[in-house]
């Protein structure tokens, strides 16, 4: 049956909230607005305000909140409501939330899950499309996961509910109305395992979250090129998959990652390397990567210039030295050319 | 006209409107103008308060005794850290009064959580003092179970720990158990967001803390008067609607009254509850801090004058609840702690370098592992370069 992502989303919450008790959502609309995407509708009608329940506008509290009920035993799930609302909270997140397991050498854990909408493409006004996952990936004992299907979205946040660890859950917003056909409650692949959605033999697209759809569309693309392009959708950055990721990229020789976040010091960033490392002798051109522009997110009428699309994906992979020529833009500068 | 504290007080629409309860019969939100007393500085004891009644003279022999342990356990850490064996160490000397009254006002089944300064709170909680400075030692972070002890880990991100205090105390109440969290917090930190977003938090779900702010007038160098400009710290509760006192922090009796009030406040259901004790930290901020820089020897001279241990002593013997043979006796189970710690913390620490990797997640992700053998691996080759 076709459903949306945000309704998985909020099927998921609804059923985890009905399998255990000590599942407690809140943050900031999510009670009787239903959250202003509406994946908390209908919770605190059918599961009391004491489990579905409106904060202080606050996000710094709400995760520190999370942290003691945590500790009292109980299952916080949190929406932050915008990616860059978040921000106020990193403290909480990097220095509570993803460390007291380890302070306490694992007396304390922080079983909670936070969400963030993030990521662009839905004509936002500013503070509201910024990727952040890189902050949270390079912060050790998150978890951070962002579903790019619908079954993904229900089986991922199932999963991260019940999960003993802390983790960002990192929902793009431009998918939340993107269906598909879907048998709820979904079982997909869990943690740590990335997720080849397209075989292809030529070469490798990696790619995770609101990255992935364009991935797969350059991809159907690059068939009138007579490329046979490869899909590998990330879903969980942390852990991340280094075998599914190694493994396709030895079959085909190539890869380029793709992330709709600015590139420098990006998640893309450490794919690559990864990547080459352990790919090396496979490569028959350099890892590449397709992102977001080094600015900061941009006003909706210029979104799409900095948003990574089909074309940017396209001609990337027309650089991957498929006549064995070096891309010229690397090549070191000769004496005609330095003038 | 002026608006005094007073008149601000006597004024408060909310202060006549608020239903009395059993344990808060007619609490105003704002405290009193001065600070609760019940000893004055020589130990001389003042007209008694029905609001604040003196705690049963047995929990003032405990108060005592724990409070000399206590600074006898301050001075040897601080020792400790001359000889090299902590890397550093906040001590809390001249702030016994409200290390240990707040921890005999709480009961074993109450979390608590602490700051870096509360190591004197958390032995005379009965914490291991090994386990409490391990932290310090630098074997590891927290050294004891704060599940087992229902003692937070020392909090070193200012006011972090208010926010947890609520969420804490609002998750007990929620699966019906009567527990209070008491959150430690020092002057310099109420500045912090995270201190309004606690008391703020705790306030509107009616979560049962207390939030117990030791003013020491110092953030290391900086003083007071560049964190608030309110008449007293204790003045913050008013905006978020919690009621609040302030105390003489060095009057061990009215610090334990106070306290043992905003606890039953908070345990009757009434939600959080606010109290500032005016304190002062007569050691640097810690070791490695040079206090002559910001503040002079008449300061703390004259804060010597209103040591809690000295006044709390006076008065006990002047009631006939202790005379030399009991102080002695004190002093020399003092002693005995300290000795029995020194040589604990004399023996080196074993640290397990592949430890390092067990309690990042519940399992380590693939990449942990393979660092794991990377070091393990690193390991191996050292030995056998000794060898």
């Amino acid at each position: 049956m076709a459903t949306t992502m945000a309704k998985a989303l909020n099927a998921a919450l609804a059923d985890a909230m009905a399998d255990d008790e000590r599942v407690v959502v809140f943050g900031e609309d999510v009670g009787q607005l239903g959250g202003v995407f509406r994946i908390t509708d209908g919770l605190q009608a059918r599961f009391g305000d004491k489990r579905c329940f409106d904060t202080p506008l606050a996000e710094a509290g709400i995760v520190g909140f999370a942290v003691g009920l945590a500790m009292s035993g109980l299952r916080p799930v949190v929406e932050m409501q915008f990616d860059a609302f978040a921000y106020p909270a990193f403290e909480q997140i990097a220095s509570h939330v993803a460390k007291l397991r380890n302070r306490t050498r694992g007396a304390l854990s922080v079983p909670i899950v936070i969400r963030v909408p993030y990521a662009g493409g839905i004509g936002g006004v500013e503070h509201h499309c910024d990727s952040s996952e890189a902050y949270y990936a390079h912060t050790p004992g998150l978890k951070v996961v962002t579903p790019a299907t619908v079954a993904d979205a229900y089986s991922l946040l199932r999963e991260a509910i019940a999960d003993p660890d802390p983790v960002v859950f990192m929902e793009p917003k431009k998918l939340y109305f993107s269906s598909a056909d879907a048998d709820l409650p979904a079982r997909t692949e869990p943690f740590g395992r990335a997720v080849v959605r397209r075989p292809g033999r030529d070469a490798t697209l990696v790619a995770y979250g609101p990255a992935v759809p364009v991935a797969l569309e350059a991809a159907e693309a690059a068939r009138e090129e007579g490329w046979d392009l490869e899909v590998v959708d990330v879903r969980t950055i942390v852990p991340f998959d280094d075998e599914t990721v190694t493994a396709s990229v030895r079959r085909t020789g190539r890869c380029v990652v793709i992330q709709e976040a600015q590139g420098f010091a990006g998640v893309g960033a450490e794919i690559a390397a990864r990547v080459q490392e352990r790919c090396f002798h496979a490569l028959h051109a350099p890892v590449l990567r397709v992102s977001g522009l080094d600015i900061p997110y941009p006003a909706p009428m210029l979104e799409h210039t900095h948003l990574p699309g089909v074309d940017r994906v396209l001609d990337a992979v027309a650089r991957l030295q498929w006549d064995d020529e070096p891309d010229p833009r690397w090549l070191p500068a000769t004496q005609g050319s330095a003038a | 006209m002026t608006t005094t504290p007073q008149a601000v007080r006597r004024a408060s629409p909310r202060t006549r409107r608020r239903p009395a309860t059993p344990a808060d019969p007619a609490r105003p939100l704002l405290p009193d103008a001065e600070p609760v007393r019940l000893l004055d500085p020589a130990g001389t004891p003042l007209p008694a308060r029905a609001d604040y009644p003196e705690p049963p003279a047995d929990v003032l022999r405990e108060l005592y005794r724990r409070m000399v342990v206590g600074r006898r356990f301050d001075a040897q850490a601080t020792a400790l850290t001359k000889q090299g064996r902590l890397a550093v160490y906040p001590s809390s000397r001249g702030q016994e009064a409200c290390q240990v009254g707040a921890m005999l006002a709480v009961r074993d089944t109450d979390w608590v959580f602490p700051t870096y300064r509360e190591s004197m709170a958390l032995v005379s909680r009965g914490l291991d003092p090994v386990e409490v400075l391990t932290l310090l030692r630098g074997d590891w972070h927290c050294g004891y179970d704060p599940a087992a002890r229902r003692t937070a880990p020392q909090c070193t991100p200012l006011a972090t720990q208010c926010v947890h205090a609520a969420g804490l105390a609002y998750g007990e109440a929620y699966q019906g158990r009567d527990t209070v969290a008491l959150a430690f917090i020092g002057d310099g930190a109420t500045s912090e967001g995270d201190f309004h977003e606690g008391i703020n938090f705790a306030a509107v779900f009616k979560a049962p803390v207390v939030y117990f702010v030791q003013n020491n007038r110092y953030a290391i160098s900086v003083p007071l008067s560049r964190q608030t400009a309110a008449p007293s710290l204790a003045y913050k509760g008013v905006g978020y609607g919690v009621p609040s006192e302030q105390v003489d922090g060095n009057d061990p009796v009215a610090v334990l009254a106070v306290l043992t009030r905003a606890v039953a406040h908070a345990r009757a259901g009434n939600g959080p509850f606010l109290v500032e004790a005016h304190t002062y930290r007569m050691e640097p901020h810690t070791n490695a801090d040079d206090a002559t820089r910001y503040r002079d020897g008449a300061e703390v001279e004259a804060w010597r004058d209103r040591d809690p241990i000295s006044r709390l002593e006076t008065y006990l013997r002047a009631r006939g609840e202790l005379d030399d043979d009991a102080v002695a006796a004190v002093a020399a189970e003092a002693e005995a702690y300290a000795a029995a710690l020194r040589e604990r913390m004399n023996a080196q620490p074993t640290v397990d370098p592949l430890s390092l990797f067990d309690h990042v997640y519940a399992q380590p992700t693939p990449q942990l592992v393979e660092q794991r053998e990377q070091v393990r691996a690193e390991l191996a080759a050292e030995r056998e370069g000794d060898a």
